[in-house]
């Protein structure tokens, strides 16, 4: 959502300005003028307005600057309701959308490396990249999945077969991808085509895993995935209402009209924002127990005792806002302790993702990744600030909130060696022992 | 070790750019032409290269020539050369200058430049393989010391060439945010696996438990500040460029750096893992060349018209046997066998352990066939060996496809070799393209074939979890190793009576939950619970 302040100022109609601003695109993707009209400097034809014609008759009559932001006001409130709906429907419906996402995702970005090295007629191409897609899908989600599911996969023969040569399977999947890629070179498109490989793995390697690390933190959690997302959502609409009203300072070469203010503001306005809305969620079993698929009614369940994160707690207020606020303890969720670094980063890291989306933009000269939302652009434009929050919270969680997975490691210790087992168990009873939770009578209880 | 043959007309490193060659020559050409000394020089590495370097050999060095073709480009951007439709007009990038040491040039003065070039690839490759020995010799530690030069040598070099490609030697900060990516993801790696063999050393160390703890925070946060640092230093003009090099510098960890870290737990699992699978592609090389010399005749990809069906598949059959063989000579030695591990007591590296199944000897019985064939009823193998078919078939039968996807880079971008490193050979990445496929496959089949997790890796996270839920998986895995038999439940008893008498048996719990085959006699356990507190009419008849 980066270039939502940059689009707002764009004139679509105004010829003069772009002929301007061709000649100086010619040199290596530069916009020069602040209102970035690349379309007409791009060789990439722009596609088709999107809006439908509902909209486009209702707002007829406003003048072009305020219907365009009707428009993106309409689309923004829809997306941001499509999203409650979902939350709604559950996770399972949440995994899909972001398996969805992500898939629409690739695709935009292989287009637009089709457009930039007009390769549309090379050979297998097409079909190789969706092949590796499909590849290191299977591969994650075998891998992820597997633990999830594990007592369904125990139990279906075939399943259990392919889950326990999983990565051999994999691999062996991959490698064919390879070797027709390898058999595929031809003579005079050498260069291209290895073009296209490397374009294909870095978008997998952005795509794939990041949509892949938002499945885990949804598996931890829903608070885990709702709060990171809309802090991300926030920081972009507080930081351009502050921007709007009380910019000044610009921020970066890159995208001339972000303002020191409204990054600023922004900061501030979404950890308040993150602060509340991780009050109000975890009071909601549904929203903090980990997702877990319930063997007996074959679905997923959100049902636990609530863990010490999700419990109020007292806290006492440092002197300095004490005399501020009047209070002397508040109570408050562990959680929002939390949420205060996430929020933190999402306003001050997350930009960085949008910077570089929009040098990845002007690069290529394209004006948007795509025309699939009319009045914001692709699917990638929306998400491309969300990619690096994902794999911060993955890291997040696995760092300070919980170690590995318990059941994870006991899969695991059942593949091994007995003598390996006895060795691990011993150490791990000298452990215990050590560390006083064990003495050598209670366990025989 | 790939294409090296077509490029026999390259120009000399005097020469200018010259107009380039015809993308992709017709094969099968066999005449030489010498006219000017630029080109003799050329032609006369590009022959030496062509006669060692390619394994299918089928004739002698055979010239590039003919017309260029410069295709209108219709990109108005500077750099736009490098998204044409056809490959053909860009420059080829000039070669390094010729690195052979003086001494051997002397020596062999005498000679034909033709003889001379096989000389020079000849007395190199037994230089890197008696060096290859040497550092074997010298143990695990070494070994690995090497593998990350490797690897740090061959990310040089790919970027390099994606330097010379895209002409970047001015963009700002870019050489220096390549080296720290390679930083940031080595560190990333070496933290998660290294960390795990040096489990005992690192749990004595304060500073170093930290940093194991929150190791992918930090790797992460190492990361970011990389990332940040390349947006802050896009520059208008270059944008494309940076983004470029940027994706470059990706690819080129992804494939070098995951690849290497694979080689080394392959190595950690036991050095003749590491061993036979590089042997075999080495051999592959070697004897499909030969036999492609020899006996080749049809010709088996455009990509690299030198090689042929004769080669690869006598190439395929000669490294099986060379693996069974190197495999059954490896798998009598504890040194090349046992898993490598860091005994902190000794400081170092240690190889003892007591051989797995897979390398002790068993009889099998042969199939009717062979039976015939040999005249023999059974045969004593090392389970191993049948492994190593699996390893070698994979070096003959795919890892050429890592040579020809080197060959077909080499191609794009115009490159005669990754480098100029070893004189004769090229760059290290003109050795070693073909292992990196393998050594993610050994790692693949270890994981999938052999053995399960690691088990120092499963033992690590345990001690990371909460002490309740380390508590619960204690007794779950109670529960599981008693129902399997591996743990008597009766020894319960016997450790309580242990500990009844001595109050201190504690010190070591390991000496009363033992594998109960030892349990053999009622003399066991008294060795095992060795604070002598019992005495036979003790125990229950069910402890055995």
């Amino acid at each position: 959502m980066t270039e939502l302040r940059q689009r707002v100022a764009h004139e679509p109609d105004a010829p003069p300005e772009d002929k301007e601003s061709e000649s100086e695109a010619k040199v290596d993707g530069e916009t020069a003028s602040d209102s970035e009209s690349r379309a007409e400097s791009a060789p990439l034809p722009v596609s088709a307005d999107d809006t439908p014609e509902v909209l486009n008759r209702a707002l007829s009559n406003l003048s072009s600057r305020w219907k365009n932001w009707w428009v993106r006001g309409i689309l923004t409130l829809a997306m941001i309701a499509f999203f409650f709906i979902i939350i709604y429907l559950g996770p399972m419906v949440l995994m899909i959308i972001v398996m969805c996402v992500q898939i629409k995702c690739f695709h935009e970005i292989i287009t637009i490396g089709y457009n930039v090295y007009h390769s549309y007629d090379l050979p297998w191409f097409r079909t190789l990249s969706w092949y590796f897609l499909l590849c290191v899908n299977y591969f994650f989600y075998g891998e992820t999945v597997t633990d999830y599911f594990f007592t369904l996969v125990q139990r279906e023969e075939p399943l259990r077969i392919l889950s326990k040569y999983h990565r051999f399977i994999s691999f062996t999947l991959y490698l064919i991808g390879f070797c027709m890629f390898v058999l595929s070179l031809v003579k005079k498109h050498y260069r291209l085509q290895f073009y296209m490989f490397g374009w294909t793995h870095v978008t997998l390697l952005i795509v794939v895993t990041q949509s892949h690390l938002v499945i885990h933190n949804l598996f931890e959690g829903m608070i885990w995935f709702i709060v990171p997302i809309s802090c991300v959502i926030c920081n972009d609409i507080m930081a351009y209402m502050f921007g709007f009203f009380f910019g000044r300072t610009p921020l970066i070469k890159l995208s001339p009209k972000k303002t020191w203010e409204g990054f600023i503001g922004g900061f501030f306005a979404t950890v308040v924002f993150g602060l509340l809305l991780s009050y109000v969620m975890s009071g909601y079993r549904c929203f903090v127990c980990p997702v877990e698929y319930n063997n007996d009614t074959n679905s997923f369940t959100v049902d636990c005792e609530p863990s010490d994160l999700f419990r109020l707690q007292e806290y006492n207020i440092p002197g300095v806002i004490q005399s501020v606020i009047g209070w002397k303890t508040v109570r408050m969720y562990p959680f929002q302790i939390h949420s205060i670094a996430l929020s933190t980063f999402a306003s001050l890291i997350g930009p960085f993702g949008g910077f570089f989306a929009s040098g990845f933009k002007r690069a290529f000269k394209i004006k948007d990744f795509a025309n699939t939302i009319p009045g914001h652009g692709g699917i990638m434009d929306r998400f491309d600030c969300q990619y690096l929050m994902a794999t911060f919270v993955n890291v997040y969680i696995a760092s300070f909130i919980r170690g590995p997975n318990p059941s994870k490691l006991i899969q695991q210790f059942l593949t091994l060696r007995p003598d390996q087992q006895l060795h691990i168990f011993n150490t791990l009873r000298s452990h215990l022992i050590d560390k006083g939770m064990l003495t050598s009578t209670t366990e025989d209880e | 070790m790939l294409e090296l043959r077509h490029r026999g007309s390259c120009p000399g490193p005097g020469e200018a750019v010259s107009p380039p060659p015809r993308e992709g020559e017709a094969a099968g050409g066999d005449h030489e032409t010498e006219s000017t000394s630029d080109k003799v020089s050329g032609a006369e590495r590009g022959g030496r290269r062509a006669l060692a370097g390619s394994w299918l050999e089928a004739r002698h060095l055979r010239a590039r020539v003919g017309p260029v073709e410069r295709q209108e480009t219709d990109i108005d951007d500077r750099y736009g050369d490098l998204d044409s439709r056809t490959d053909s007009d860009i420059p080829e990038i000039p070669p390094s200058s010729d690195r052979t040491p003086e001494i051997l040039k002397k020596a062999l003065s005498g000679l034909s430049s033709r003889w001379k070039n096989w000389w020079i690839r000849g007395i190199l490759t037994l230089t890197m393989i008696s060096l290859f020995f040497l550092i074997i010799y010298m143990g695990s530690f070494m070994l690995m010391l090497l593998v990350l030069g490797i690897q740090v040598k061959c990310f040089h070099e790919i970027i390099t060439i994606g330097y010379r490609v895209y002409h970047s030697y001015d963009l700002p900060w870019f050489r220096t945010l390549s080296w720290y990516f390679l930083l940031c993801v080595n560190y990333f790696f070496y933290g998660e696996t290294v960390a795990d063999y040096f489990a005992t050393f690192v749990q004595r160390e304060e500073q170093l438990q930290f940093l194991i703890r929150y190791h992918r925070f930090i790797s992460f946060a190492l990361y970011l500040a990389g990332f940040c640092m390349f947006v802050l230093s896009l520059v208008k003009k270059h944008y494309r460029l940076q983004f470029y090099m940027f994706a470059w510098t990706h690819v080129t960890l992804l494939i070098t750096v995951t690849q290497s870290h694979l080689v080394i737990q392959n190595l950690f699992e036991g050095m003749i893992w590491f061993l036979v699978p590089i042997s075999s592609v080495i051999c592959n090389d070697i004897t499909a060349y030969l036999f492609g010399f020899f006996f080749g005749r049809t010709p088996l990809i455009k990509l690299s018209p030198k090689k042929t069906w004769e080669g690869f598949i006598g190439g395929f059959f000669s490294t099986v046997v060379f693996g069974f063989i190197a495999a059954y000579v490896l798998s009598k030695y504890q040194y090349f066998v046992c898993p490598v591990e860091y005994r902190s007591d000794v400081n170092s590296f240690v190889t003892e352990c007591e051989p797995s199944e897979l390398f002790q000897l068993q009889t099998y019985s042969l199939p009717p066939f062979l039976k015939a064939v040999l005249r023999q009823e059974r045969v004593s193998l090392y389970p191993f060996q049948i492994h190593s078919i699996a390893l070698s078939t994979f070096a003959s039968l795919i890892g050429p496809f890592g040579g020809f996807f080197a060959s077909g880079f080499k191609r794009a971008f115009k490159i005669k070799d990754f480098a100029n490193t070893i004189p004769g050979h090229g760059g290290i990445m003109d050795r070693f393209d073909c292992q990196y496929l393998m050594a993610t496959f050994v790692h693949v089949y270890i994981t999938s074939f052999i053995r399960g997790p690691n088990p120092s890796k499963v033992l690590q996270q345990l001690l990371v979890l909460q002490p309740e839920q380390q508590l619960n998986i204690y007794k779950t895995l109670k529960t599981y190793l008693i129902e399997k038999g591996i743990l008597q439940p009766a020894l319960k008893y016997i450790s309580r009576s242990c500990e009844e008498k001595e109050t201190e048996a504690s010190a070591s719990p390991d000496m009363d939950l033992a594998l109960s085959p030892r349990l053999e006699c009622s003399g066991a356990i008294i060795a095992h619970c060795s604070l002598n507190l019992l005495s036979p009419g003790n125990l229950p008849a069910s402890a055995f």
